[in-house]
């Protein structure tokens, strides 16, 4: 109802500005892992089509979602796939069946000094590094590993501060959903210096999206079981999803979408919206 | 007193005795503005603190536990485990480079400040100055930088230790980011000694070396101690450097070169992406009420101390 109200009153808006044509609002929420790339969308989406305007707000995708249960929003932004109870509940509250659009991907690189001679790890030994009441605290406890110019071979653990999305989606790929990270780890407040201070510091491990990564840090591949292959980060292996940190960013719709929304998220995923994807940051949903 | 005030009034020339007896417009304004001006700090001072309350209350009447907030040192508002509020290690975080730093700045910045008054020549006197107080213009975030990328490197390998982003690296920014401020108070009590009391001493046939420790020391002691004390202030308060040459841990530092963490830099690391009105937001609050209550003791101290030397 407010929606509708402020709509009103922005097309009077333009129409007391003599400019003729109406000005169609597309409601955009959820994500905080996607907004900063929504928006990115958004606000190069005004030279495109100067008719349709995005309102992106974040909230988070639990946020987004339920906005899509009520149909508050057009397009609800997710970092996990909707569950079947709420797509459910979406279609006995609208009548209508959710879509689903991968507009994205997020893969998590963990990197190591150059001087570090290890390769890869499997998830368990990322959980034994990072997880709460894991043992490996120093580097001859991963794989009997020497780090040359490291004191004492100690692990030198590199994190995020605990309300990054980076963060809570590191701590669940590794360590599932009911265990923390151990505490004491160094937690930077961006992902630039995780990569700085890891490039400096021999003894040290990091995370980050792989957007991040540059030669100066060697980023590991991952295994996900010990006897699986080791993945290393990149667009390919993130797109057919054999990294095993690795995720899909989702828009959802109720119903089939609106010509203009239909409109928006085809040109998201034209070359022009992929070249603002990996400007951000974040991995294309298919490769160019 | 009252009497001897008027006859100087009745002597003065009639244009002054109207003048006083009849306070033109623009005085009075200008006399309202300061004031205005002397009361306002007041009111920002209160309302700080008024804020700072309104936003902690609900954590401090609610989730507030005594015991975890002051002793335990496990801070982790993002568990899923168990959220829990401890703040022990991130004030001792707090306290062992604020004492570290201050071991630093203020032998070296109490010794500057005593080069610069009493030993070197006018002309290098002013360039000295001028590049002290160029430290003070640097921004802290370039000093958290600095941290990362040369001090860190440089502890690693003189020290030989895993890491570099410890307390000692923080104090060594921090001491170097307080050093403007303690010269410049520090050459100020210096220079406040009266000219009388060297000539004097140099009369006596003491030397400038005896001059400085002997008489002027003793003469400037208060404000060097002021100096001192408000540097105290400026490392407790800084945020961005620390945050990031501290290595932002959530341990009990078993030494100076184990990584640590500051009141300052969890509430600048965390408060931006904590909802708003939520417990964590109003935890950090908490720690912001904690840091107020102690930069408030450390202040008046350092304003008792500069009194005393007035007196």
């Amino acid at each position: 109802m407010k929606h509708a109200g402020l709509l009103l009153h922005t097309m009077f808006l333009f129409a007391a500005c003599s400019q003729n044509s109406s000005t169609f609002i597309i409601q955009n929420k959820g994500s905080d892992t996607l907004v900063n790339l929504a928006q990115a969308w958004a606000e190069e989406y005004k030279n495109v089509n100067q008719d349709v305007a995005l309102a992106v707000s974040g909230g988070g995708s639990g946020t987004g979602i339920a906005a899509l249960i009520n149909g508050t929003v057009d397009i609800a932004n997710s970092s996990r796939a909707i569950k079947q109870e709420e797509r459910e509940q979406a279609k006995k509250n609208t009548g209508k069946d959710v879509n689903e659009f991968i507009v994205g991907m997020d893969a998590l690189a963990v990197f190591v000094h150059p001087k570090n001679p290890l390769e890869g790890m499997t998830l368990e030994e990322a959980a034994c590094i990072y997880g709460e009441g894991g043992t490996c605290t120093h580097w001859h406890h991963v794989r009997n590993t020497v780090v040359p110019g490291c004191k004492d071979n100690r692990i030198i653990r590199v994190s995020r501060q605990s309300n990054s999305g980076t963060y809570q989606y590191f701590r669940e790929a590794i360590l599932g959903k009911k265990r923390d990270l151990k505490l004491g780890s160094m937690d930077l407040s961006g992902s630039r210096e995780s990569i700085d201070l890891v490039e400096h510091t021999p003894c040290a491990i990091g995370y980050s999206g792989m957007g991040y990564l540059n030669p100066r840090i060697k980023a590991l591949c991952i295994q996900k079981e010990g006897n699986s292959p080791c993945i290393a980060p990149t667009v390919d292996t993130a797109i057919d999803k054999s990294y095993p940190i690795s995720r899909e960013l989702y828009m959802y719709t109720s119903g089939s979408p609106s010509d203009a929304v239909k409109a928006y998220l085809d040109w998201t995923q034209s070359d022009v919206g992929h070249a603002i994807t990996i400007k951000a940051g974040y991995v294309p949903a298919r490769k160019r | 007193m009252e009497a001897k005030i008027a006859t100087e009034i009745n002597s003065a020339p009639l244009e002054w005795r109207q003048r006083k007896s009849k306070k033109p417009l623009s005085e009075k304004i200008i006399e309202g503005l300061i004031k205005g001006g002397g009361f306002s700090s007041i009111v920002f001072i209160l309302a700080i603190l008024f804020f700072i309350l309104k936003e902690a209350y609900p954590f401090l009447v609610g989730a507030f536990d005594f015991k975890e907030f002051f002793f335990s040192t496990e801070w982790n508002p993002a568990s899923v485990v168990k959220i829990k509020y401890g703040t022990f290690a991130i004030l001792v975080g707090t306290l062992m480079v604020t004492v570290l730093s201050m071991l630093i700045a203020v032998p070296l910045g109490l010794a500057c400040a005593f080069y610069i008054s009493e030993f070197c020549s006018p002309r290098l006197r002013e360039t000295y100055k001028i590049l002290i107080e160029f430290l003070a213009a640097i921004p802290s975030v370039v000093w958290g930088f600095v941290a990362i990328m040369m001090i860190n490197p440089l502890i690693i390998n003189l020290f030989d230790v895993p890491i570099g982003l410890n307390i000692l690296n923080a104090s060594i920014i921090l001491a170097l980011m307080s050093l403007p401020l303690i010269v410049s108070v520090g050459e100020d009590a210096l220079r406040a000694v009266p000219e009388s009391y060297r000539e004097a001493a140099e009369a006596m046939g003491a030397t400038k070396w005896e001059v400085a420790t002997r008489v002027l020391l003793p003469a400037a002691k208060n404000g060097l101690m002021a100096a001192a004390l408000l540097g105290v202030g400026r490392a407790l308060g800084e945020t961005m450097a620390v945050l990031m040459a501290t290595g932002h841990a959530i341990q009990i530092p078993d030494s100076i070169f184990e990584p640590g963490r500051t009141l300052t830099a969890t509430i600048a690391a965390e408060l931006g992406e904590s909802p708003k009105g939520g417990e964590h937001y109003q935890a950090l609050f908490a720690i912001g009420l904690m840091l107020f209550i102690i930069s408030f003791i450390v202040n008046v101290s350092a304003d008792y101390l500069i009194r005393g030397r007035r007196k």
